[in-house]
This record gives structure tokens, C-alpha cells and sequence, in this order.
């Protein structure tokens, strides 16, 4: 059993008595404490089932390498699945309850999976649900969705907000144990801005727990000292609960700060995502002890031995009373002396080595506990917490030499360097044969921008394992890292060397190595996902020799712990299994984040509110309380119609339409771009850019033009002012605005760069309203202060002037075919006009209009829009807009690629308007039914429908299309299938459908 | 002039946080476009504002009045709101016999203060610029953005920033200025 010890515990405040409940029931830890510690302070050594075989799971680590202990933490808009009970600390009210369980963790349905386990081997999923084909839809892939995942997803909206905050720093240092805090302090002498990021919440690492001695104190006193060093100093910024989550290119770094997760109340936001510029980056992320692969290594109650050590020194809890520890190095021998030291009875030390360890084992002996050389476990029994362990030789079948009876188990097999944030970017590993792992390669860094070295790797992240080489390894880090960041460090670089003081370490993949089936099946490599050792030998036994592909098939390593405890393990067995050597095996890809960061840290402030930035126009605050229904354009929202009470949307566009052909229209046209182009070049620049003529326009004139991409595709439409002798303002599309200006300015960066032409966006400067309507001269000429009439203000001109007092200036524009005046104005008076417009205009039936009846009226003249009738692949020709393609300029923007085959081919579908013979509405893009089928057995198609709409004004169906040689088949009717099963019939016609005369427009 | 009262995007709205955030009154903002190194140039901007000409990547201050530097060919012009129809003209006057053109900008825009000690962490919370004061210092003007849309910002003191934005997303700014202002999220880096 679990318990806590009286006078171990560096960590904890037993003062400060905190209560949480663990799947609903009620327990006390202390300050200081994580979830996991206060767990085991309360016997709690079952806190899962495992993923795939439900099996008892107990914790097995004390950091963030940890596999089984993840909880749901919270409720409501604070649950949270899958949270590490290692790195969760404790606050008053935590609740967790245990994951992949049901109905409870003590007893669940699905550990049957267990008992089934020999049918559940490698691929099974592959194997089995192949065949029938047709089961994978309906029936398999429910099912196995339904038994996937290990927590539950949150139902709720998140309660918490989040932030990024981005920095820039000379050197990073990632990991705040004795080997970081080292290389920060040696950098900031140097003079270099330091950041320090350590992801637990207290400062040194494992250094202090293993209770060395640095400098002559000891390591708990130093690491104090130097992190009140550090902050003394004004260019180093310290930070805890902060995770270097990723290094990516150019020394950019994430790194994940908690901030409110231990005190859940506090306000502010919860996370915050450090966005990190580093000129140098140190890694000194320590080390990761590896289990062992015998039998029964994932009981309850088997843990590492370094965690071990952990618990009890840093909070004070063991997980037996009678432990025994089995290593094949002499660290394991740390474990066995502190739990000896703090009156744990320590059963056996079984060293794999037949020639046991170095003065650590003279140590234990010496303290009087029995050593085993050349013996391991064979089997750990006892279901949910350790029972029995059945001693065996190393290299042995697993034949049992003696039985024990023990309740828990200390192992390590050796340590491996954190290497994840080193190769985030390119760094390589090499194989050190001596510690049996893989280390970075010094000499093939991940590189910035200038070819040399960005990342560097210090301490135990660099492979050393004894304290001098650690110490001296974080110095040169330090000193590496600020000389290639610019700064004259003081100190000299030392040599690091390590004077082995410890035996060699053995090798231990499978314990004992010829261990039968029986033995392997049981020995977990991968707690969280479930895979043993014969998974992995089966993988290679069916051809899987790619340690990608292995990990794929077997999903070894490919849980939420990626693998940071069976990776090497795993590795090494198929290497086993496929007689090569480890080196040559290699390593699965390391990627970012070191550990699941939250979906809201990397959202940021980018929520509610603020998801999205929404452009508003002067009037939408207008438009918005008399009932706008929204739609997006671009980023902007226009209304797309205002819907009065008791009316439909649908109700509300057929009204806005008849009442602008009727009485008189307010459109809020203010997000159209306005790009005033000026120069002594400014009109040749525009009759290139325009297919028709520009630069003939005259001053006080309008002329609606098009442009097209190189590729003679039409892109984008407007009317165009010229404003003074060298100055034009291009209107351009909604969405267009940007693209335009930018497409301008690339042009005259780099083709004309000679031409003597400015471009500015003006679109934000004015607000834009269309005034249209019969009514529409009455209404201005109510308000006043200008001469509108047809004299002064013919169609296609424009004037300045001041209406109701307000100065504008009118372009007598039409796009609906009624009589029309556009008016700009000073943004900041755009409401003010707007208002007296809707005051004034009330006697003549006034109302505003949306997008929607837009799109009707210029529909109803035939007119085109950029992005119906244009779709990438349409050209004005396409369109019958001949008459605005110049023929007496030399060029222009597509002009030549006008002129291609394909695009003069006179089988390219032209517009046509289309009536239904029912006066029914044609479904927008339906295509109309040719004769035959083509190669790919498709029915042939000879037109498609551009833009449908019901016209009130007609009280009809009416649409675009494009059609095959339609211009010349007036008349003809064509059968379009909609999705609705029916099949609409309509018949071609000419595309203006109101006023073809153009009377209306022009009185 | 117009009769009627002009407006600025959100109606001069504020909030309290970390520091406050105010939405500027009216400011009159001229771009000019133009090669820097002409004479004529640089006399519309100095003679209108008594500022002298900015270096690269920086804002000159005098009084109310101010020129930014936007890019090698493009002036920011701040001055009074009411100035700026007749400033545009005499602009343009000056620099009549060049290639290049004064436009008036004021409505176009927004601008926001932000004072409080912790300006730069609010705003390097938004804004990838390196704000510390050694890479942005008093008198440098940063074009960036800020999340999600583009602004320029600049600090007058230790403790004073500015932010120009698009008129159409000052609500958006504002709302984004205040969220990272908000209560309890200091960052308490220099």
C-alpha cells in the first residue's frame, strides 16, 4: 500500500491541509502536492484502465512522462480530459474522476478486452473489419469509434480565456534544473538577455532529490541561490509552470505557461502561449528513466525507481512498505538507498548485471540491504496493486528462483536524454553505446539562418549523467549560446569531461532476456496505448521493418505521452526482433508540443467576440437595430436585407426590390473599394489595367470598366471617376478592394516601376449610399444644396456639393436600372447623412435595401457580378461584354491571352438569360442537359445557371447562364435537373429582362 | 465645412485595465506619396507640421503635429482634424511641380491611447514587433498588426502608446486592446 511518510516531503506545507475528490469520493493532500502525490498519500494506487485491455493502471512516473495516471479534471466548463496527474497540482476543490471505466474503476466491463488479449494482437483492427466491405461504414466503424479515446470531450463552452504574448530574447533556455540554471547564469553575465522556462513549479530539476552537493551546499541551497542570482538581474526573466512546448525554424519557440490551472479562481486568463524569437536556444530538459519489459510491469505499484525517489523526497509518499528494486545500473541504486535512508524496508536490490554496480552498490550493501547480481523479475503478480514478485535470472526463461512478497517495485532500465525539443527542428541524434540510448549529435544542430547553430543541449538533455559533467556541460551551454548570440562571455568555455564514477550499465530490453511468450505477452513497452512485446515482435515478424511503420501498425508511442517512456524500449526490441543493430533503427520523428497544450492556448484571445475581426461600415450600427439580417462579404458584413416585423427574410427582399423600383431605395454601398490612382502616368497606367479606355475619360465623367487577370479571365468590375486632370477613382468590387490595390502597386513595383503613378486606398475614407429610385432626385432635392438635375447631373457624371449641408460628392450611377445617385462622404458624416436621408425620405416611401435586392435588380438589367457570372475561368467575351474591350489600344491586361485558341473557340459557353416555362425559380448552378454521355460515362452538359432569383418586379422566375452557342439559340428550351428530383425547363432569352431601353435609368 | 457634427469610429469609448485605452478624438491624418529625398516633399511635411523629417522606420513629434515614416515613398501626416482639407491643397501646392500627391486620410482611420506602465506587454500580446524598449524605442513607429488585422503603434513615453488602425475594425482593436488589458493578466516582464 501507498502512504505517506512522517518527515520526507520538500514540497509540501503540512500545514495547509487541501481536500479533492477523486471519483467522488472525498480526500486530503497538502499544499504542494500533485494529484499524483496526494493519490498515493491516500492508498489510491489504481487511477486508470488502460486503453485497449482495460488493465489496472497505477502511476508509474513523477513528471510529465507519465502514461497512466490521466484524469478528468473539472466539470461543466472546466472539464478537461486526459490531464496528467503528475503535473496537476493540488488545489482545494480539484475534482478528477478515473478514465475507461465503466461502471466503475474498481470494476469495469471492459477488462474482459484483457482475458481476450491474445485475440487482440498487433493490426487486429486491420485484420478483422476488412471484410465484409460494406460492414466498415455502418457497422465496424461505429463500434470502433465507440470504444476509441481515453477521456471524454468537454460539452461545455470553455470558462476560461487565454493569451498569447510574444517575446524575443537572446538566448532561451529551456528547463530550469542545475544544468539550465547553469548556462542562464553564464549567458547573463555575459550580458545576454536570458529567459528561462521551467515547466514544473519549482526550481532544479531532479538534482535536489537526489540530495548531491554542489559548490559544497547542498543542491537545494545552490539551486536557490542562483535563482535568486538570476533574478536579481535585470536582463533575465524567470519563469515556472512554463513548458518550452516547441522549437521550429528561425529560433522561433513556443512555450506553454500555466498560469491559473493550480488556482482555478484566481481570474485572468488560464494559459498563456509564449511566441518566443531566441537568437540562441539551450535545451536543458534533463533526462527520462526507462522502465523494464518484464512481465507485470504496469501493476500498480511498479514504478520507476527515479520516480520513486521523487515521491518520496519531494512529498513525502511511498508506494509500499515492502518495495524491491530492479535496475541494471547503479542509479537504481539512489532509490534503494533513500527509501532505505527513510525507513522503508527495502526487500532486495536485483541487479541484471552479474557483476553488480560500483561504490552505489558497496553503499547498499553497506547499509545492510541484500544485493542480487545477474537477477531480475520475472513476473510482478497481484492485479491492482503488487503482491508478489517471482525473481528470475537476467538471462534466463523466467524460470522463478524465489518468490517474494512485496508491495512494490522500484525499476530502471538506464535513462535516456530528453531529445524531443533538440530534434523539433532538425536536430540529429547518435547512439551512445555506453548508456545504451540516443543523444544529440552535437556536431549536426538544427541550424538558423545564417548556417550555424541555433539550438544547443545542456546537462543531462546533452547525454551526461554524473553531476560534474552536467554542471560544467551547462556552463559551456551558456557560454556557446551568448558568444554565437553576440556577447563576450567572461569565463572561458570549459571541457566537459566525465570521470565515470558509477559501473557501466547493462542493456536490459526484455527481462529476463529468453523469456517465453507467456512473459513477453505480459511485458507492457507502451502503457498507455497498450503494446507489449510480442506486439512488437509480430509487427516484425509481418514485414513492419520501418520503425515509422512499426509504430504505425502497433501505435507504439502514439499516445498522448508520445511514447516518452517506451520509445527506446520499443525501438530496441524490434531491433531484437529484427537482428539489427539499435542505431540502425533508428528513432520515430519527434514532434511538437513535448506535451498536449490546450486548444485555447493556441487560439489565444481569438474568441467570442474577437474570433474574427468583422469590418463595420458607418451605417451598420444604423442597420443593425433596424433588423439587417447579415451575411459576410469578405470580412465585411452587409445586410442582406432589413427585415421589418412580422415578415420573412424572403418577404422582406421582395419588398426592398418594389419599393426601389417604386419609390425610392437607401443602399449602404460603402464597402465598395475606392483606389484613387494619380500621377503624371495614372491614365496609360489605367488603360492597362482596364480592357476598355480610361485615360479618354473626361474630367467630371464616369465609365464603368473591367479588368482581367495576365490570363484574360475577367476578375473585377466597377465604375471609374476621373477626379482631376492626372487622378482617376477606381471603384472596385467588395471583395475586390485589396486584391485590386495590391494587384496595382505589384504592377507598379515591378513591371512599370518607370511610370509615374500612386495608388491609395481611399475605400475606408468615404462612406458610400446609394440613393435609388424614381424618387430618388426628389428626396436629395428635398434635403438640398445642390443642382441634381439631368442638365447639370447627366447619367455617368459626377459633381461635388454639400446635401443637407453635409459636403458629398454624387455620381450619377445606376446599378438596378432605376435613376440613381451614389454619394460619398467624410466616413465620419456618413451616418449623419444617412439619418437625414431616412428622415426626409419618409414622405416618399424611403426604405433601405440589402444585398439581396441588389443582386435582383441588377439581375433584372442583365447586369453581371463578379463571382456568379464570373467563376475564374470566364472571360468578358464569354459574357457578350465586347463592346468594353477596346479595340484601339495596343494592349492590356489580358489582352493577348484573349487571343489564345481555347479562348476564341466559338464552342465557349456565352450568357443568355433563362426564363422557366412555369415561372418557377431555376436552381442556382444547375446544368442544362446535353445530348449523350461523355468518356467518363457523365452526361454531356451544354450551360449551366449563373444567378436565379424570383423577381418581384415580374413576378417570375429569372436567371444567367451560360450556355453553348446561346446567344444564337434564342427561343430554345433547355431541361435542367435540380436536386430535388424534378426537372426545370426554361427557355433561353435575352439577359434584360427590365427596362432594355435604359429609360428608367436615365431621366 | 460640413454642418453637421463628425464622428469618430466608436465615439471616443474607453476602458480600464492593466492601463487605459481611449479611443482618440478626431485626428487629421494626410498621406503623402512621393520620393523622401525631394525638396518639396519634405517642405509640405515640415512646413505644415514644424516637425522635421522622420528617418526611416520613425515618427517626429512637434507639439500636436507629427510625420511618420510609413515607407521609402509614403509620409503619415498627423495634424488637426479641422486643418486638414486646407493643408491637403497647400500641400499639394508645394509639391505641384514633383510627382507626388497628398490625400486626405483622417476618416479612413482610427486611433487609440494606451498609458499605463504596461503598454508594451498589452500590445506584445497582439503583435509579433519585438517591443522591448532597445528594439522599439520612444519615437519608432511599428507597421505590424495586431492579431488578426494591420496597425501602426508607436510610444511617446514610457508609459504612453498609440495605435492607428482601419476605421472599419476599431471596434475589433478596441475589443482586442481590451481583452489583452484585461484584469490578472499582467506579465510582469521589463
Amino acid at each position: 500500500m501507498s502512504y505517506r511518510l512522517r518527515d520526507r516531503g520538500r514540497l509540501i506545507d503540512r500545514s495547509d491541509s487541501i481536500s479533492f475528490t477523486f471519483d467522488d469520493k472525498t480526500y486530503q493532500g497538502y499544499a504542494g502536492d500533485t494529484l499524483a502525490s496526494a493519490l498515493l498519500a491516500n492508498d489510491q494506487m489504481l487511477v486508470g484502465r488502460s486503453f485497449k485491455y482495460h488493465r489496472p493502471r497505477g502511476i508509474v512516473a513523477a513528471g510529465a512522462e507519465e502514461p497512466n495516471a490521466l484524469v478528468n479534471l473539472g466539470h461543466g466548463a472546466r472539464m478537461e480530459p486526459n490531464q496528467r496527474a503528475t503535473t496537476t497540482e493540488l488545489f482545494d476543490g480539484l475534482t478528477a474522476l478515473s478514465q475507461n471505466r465503466w461502471p466503475s474503476l474498481d470494476n469495469d466491463v471492459g477488462a474482459v478486452n484483457s482475458y481476450l488479449s491474445r485475440f487482440l494482437p498487433a493490426g487486429f483492427y486491420y485484420k478483422t473489419f476488412l471484410y465484409p466491405r460494406a460492414f466498415w461504414k455502418s457497422v465496424y466503424e461505429p463500434f470502433i469509434r465507440q470504444s476509441a479515446g481515453l477521456g471524454r470531450a468537454p460539452e461545455e463552452g470553455d470558462a476560461d480565456s487565454y493569451e498569447h504574448f510574444h517575446t524575443h530574447t537572446d538566448v532561451l533556455v529551456i528547463g530550469g534544473g542545475v544544468a539550465g540554471i547553469q548556462a542562464a547564469k553564464t549567458a547573463a553575465e555575459a550580458g545576454a538577455k536570458v529567459l528561462l522556462l521551467e515547466q514544473t513549479a519549482c526550481w532544479g530539476g531532479r538534482t535536489p532529490v537526489d540530495g548531491d552537493m554542489i559548490d559544497g551546499t547542498d543542491a537545494s541551497a545552490w539551486v536557490t541561490e542562483q535563482i535568486a542570482a538570476l533574478e536579481a538581474m535585470p536582463n533575465v526573466t524567470l519563469r515556472l509552470r512554463a513548458m518550452g512546448a516547441g522549437v521550429y525554424d528561425h529560433g522561433y519557440v513556443l512555450g506553454y505557461e500555466r498560469l491559473t490551472d493550480h488556482i482555478p479562481e484566481a481570474g485572468g486568463p488560464r494559459h498563456r502561449l509564449w511566441r518566443i524569437r531566441a537568437k540562441q536556444i539551450i535545451t536543458a530538459t534533463g533526462a527520462i528513466e526507462r522502465p523494464l519489459a518484464f512481465a507485470g510491469n504496469d501493476v500498480p505499484g511498479v514504478m520507476l525507481a527515479s520516480a520513486v525517489r521523487d515521491f518520496q523526497e519531494n512529498w513525502g509518499v511511498v508506494p509500499g512498505r515492502r518495495m524491491v528494486v530492479a535496475t541494471n545500473n547503479d542509479d537504481g541504486y539512489r532509490t534503494a538507498l533513500l527509501l532505505n535512508a527513510a525507513g522503508v524496508e527495502v526487500l532486495r536490490i536485483l541487479d541484471a548485471r552479474d557483476t553488480g554496480g560500483g561504490a552505489l552498490m558497496q553503499a547498499a550493501k553497506e547499509a545492510g540491504i541484500r544485493v542480487d547480481c545477474g537477477r531480475g523479475i520475472g513476473k510482478v503478480s497481484g492485479g491492482k496493486r503488487v503482491k508478489h514478485v517471482q525473481i528470475c535470472m537476467t538471462n534466463g526463461t523466467g524460470g522463478a528462483m524465489e518468490d517474494l512478497d512485496c508491495d512494490g517495485v522500484a525499476m530502471s532500465g538506464g535513462w535516456s536524454p530528453a531529445v524531443h525539443l533538440w530534434s523539433h527542428a532538425g536536430g540529429k541524434l547518435i547512439w551512445n553505446e555506453d548508456y545504451a540510448n540516443f543523444a544529440p549529435d552535437l556536431s549536426r544542430a538544427p541550424t538558423g539562418a545564417d548556417g550555424l547553430p541555433m539550438v544547443r543541449t545542456a546537462g543531462s538533455a546533452s547525454g551526461w549523467m554524473e553531476l560534474p559533467g552536467v554542471l560544467s556541460d551547462g556552463v559551456a551551454a551558456g557560454v556557446d549560446a551568448a558568444s554565437a548570440a553576440g556577447f563576450s562571455p567572461a569565463v572561458s568555455r570549459p571541457k566537459v569531461i566525465e570521470t565515470p564514477t558509477e559501473a557501466p550499465m547493462l542493456p536490459v530490453w526484455q527481462m529476463p532476456a529468453a523469456a517465453d511468450y507467456r512473459l513477453k505477452a505480459k511485458s507492457w513497452l507502451d502503457f498507455q496505448n497498450d503494446v507489449k512485446v510480442t506486439d512488437v515482435e509480430l509487427a516484425a515478424r509481418e514485414g513492419f521493418e520501418s520503425v515509422e511503420h512499426t509504430k504505425r501498425y502497433t501505435t507504439l508511442g502514439m499516445a498522448t505521452d508520445q511514447g516518452k517512456l517506451s520509445n527506446i524500449n520499443g525501438l530496441a526490441v524490434l531491433a531484437g526482433a529484427l537482428d539489427t543493430p539499435i542505431p540502425q533503427v533508428g528513432t520515430t520523428t519527434f514532434r511538437p508540443p513535448y506535451t498536449p497544450i490546450s486548444m485555447g492556448a493556441i487560439a489565444g484571445e481569438a474568441r467570442g467576440e474577437i474570433f474574427q475581426p468583422v469590418r463595420k461600415t458607418p451605417i451598420h450600427g444604423w442597420l443593425d437595430r433596424n433588423g439587417a439580417d447579415w451575411e459576410p462579404v469578405g470580412h465585411w458584413r452587409r445586410p442582406y436585407a432589413i427585415v421589418q416585423r412580422n415578415e420573412t427574410v424572403h418577404d422582406a427582399v421582395m419588398r426592398e426590390v418594389k419599393n426601389t423600383r417604386e419609390n425610392v431605395g437607401l443602399l449602404d454601398a460603402s464597402t465598395l473599394g475606392k483606389l484613387l490612382v494619380q500621377g503624371p502616368d495614372a491614365g496609360r497606367f489605367l488603360d492597362m489595367l482596364y480592357t476598355n479606355m480610361m485615360s479618354t475619360l473626361k474630367v467630371g465623367r464616369c465609365r464603368y470598366g473591367l479588368m482581367c487577370s495576365e490570363n484574360g479571365f475577367l476578375i473585377d468590375d466597377g465604375v471609374v471617376a476621373r477626379v482631376g486632370q492626372e487622378s482617376w477613382l477606381c471603384h472596385t468590387t467588395t471583395g475586390g478592394a485589396d486584391r485590386i490595390h495590391a494587384m496595382m502597386e505589384e504592377w507598379l513595383q515591378t513591371e512599370w516601376w518607370d511610370w509615374k503613378v500612386h495608388v491609395v486606398n481611399l475605400t475606408e475614407q468615404y462612406a458610400q449610399i446609394g440613393v435609388v429610385g424614381p424618387k430618388a432626385r426628389l428626396l436629395l432635392e428635398k434635403l438640398g444644396g445642390m443642382d441634381l438635375s439631368a442638365e447639370t447631373l447627366p447619367f455617368m457624371a459626377w459633381a461635388d456639393g454639400k446635401i443637407g449641408g453635409i459636403d458629398v460628392r454624387v455620381y450619377r450611377i445606376s446599378f438596378s436600372g432605376e435613376l440613381s445617385f451614389e454619394i460619398a462622404v467624410k466616413a465620419g458624416q456618413g451616418l449623419a447623412l444617412w439619418e437625414k436621408l431616412a428622415v426626409a425620405g419618409a414622405e416618399f416611401g424611403v426604405m433601405p435595401y440589402g444585398t439581396e435586392a441588389l443582386h435582383i435588380m441588377r439581375a433584372e438589367k442583365g447586369f453581371i457580378m463578379i463571382g456568379d457570372e464570373t467563376d475564374g475561368t470566364v472571360i468578358p467575351q464569354d459574357l457578350g461584354l465586347d463592346w468594353a474591350l477596346s479595340k484601339k489600344k495596343t494592349d492590356y491586361i489580358g489582352k493577348r491571352a484573349q487571343e489564345r485558341r481555347h479562348m476564341t473557340d466559338p464552342n465557349r459557353w456565352k450568357l443568355v438569360g433563362l426564363q422557366t416555362l412555369d415561372g418557377s425559380v431555376l436552381p442556382d448552378g444547375a446544368y442544362a442537359l446535353g445530348e449523350g454521355i461523355n468518356a467518363n460515362g457523365q452526361r454531356i452538359t451544354q450551360g449551366r445557371v449563373t444567378s436565379s432569383y424570383h423577381s418581384p418586379t415580374l413576378d417570375r422566375g429569372i436567371a444567367m447562364g451560360l450556355v453553348l452557342h446561346g446567344p444564337d439559340r434564342m427561343g430554345e428550351v433547355l431541361e435542367f435537373p435540380g436536386t430535388d428530383n424534378s426537372t426545370y425547363r426554361a427557355q433561353i432569352v435575352s439577359p434584360v429582362f427590365y427596362d432594355p431601353e435604359g429609360e428608367k435609368q436615365n431621366v | 465645412m460640413s454642418d453637421v457634427t463628425t464622428v469618430t469610429a466608436l465615439g471616443g469609448v474607453s476602458y480600464e485595465g492593466l492601463v487605459k485605452v481611449s479611443e482618440a478624438p478626431l485626428q487629421g491624418m494626410i498621406t503623402v506619396r512621393g520620393d523622401l529625398g525631394l525638396h518639396s516633399v519634405a517642405r509640405a511635411a515640415t512646413e505644415l507640421t514644424k516637425a522635421e523629417m522622420p528617418a526611416p522606420g520613425t515618427i517626429s513629434v512637434q507639439g500636436g503635429n507629427a510625420i511618420a515614416w510609413m515607407s521609402p515613398d509614403e509620409l503619415l501626416i498627423l495634424c488637426p482634424y479641422a486643418e486638414v482639407p486646407k493643408a491637403v491643397l497647400t500641400m499639394a501646392d508645394t509639391m505641384a511641380a514633383d510627382f507626388a500627391m497628398a490625400a486626405d486620410v483622417s476618416d479612413a482611420r482610427a486611433m487609440f491611447r494606451l498609458e499605463g506602465a504596461a503598454v508594451r506587454e498589452v500590445l506584445a500580446k497582439l503583435t509579433p514587433a519585438d517591443l522591448s524598449p532597445e528594439a522599439c524605442p520612444v519615437g519608432c513607429l511599428r507597421r505590424s498588426r495586431l492579431a488578426q488585422v494591420p496597425a501602426a503603434f508607436w510610444f511617446s513615453d514610457a508609459a504612453t502608446a498609440h495605435v492607428i488602425c482601419f476605421r472599419s475594425v476599431a471596434d475589433y482593436v478596441f475589443a482586442l486592446l481590451k481583452t489583452a488589458a484585461q484584469p490578472g493578466s499582467a506579465v510582469g516582464i521589463g
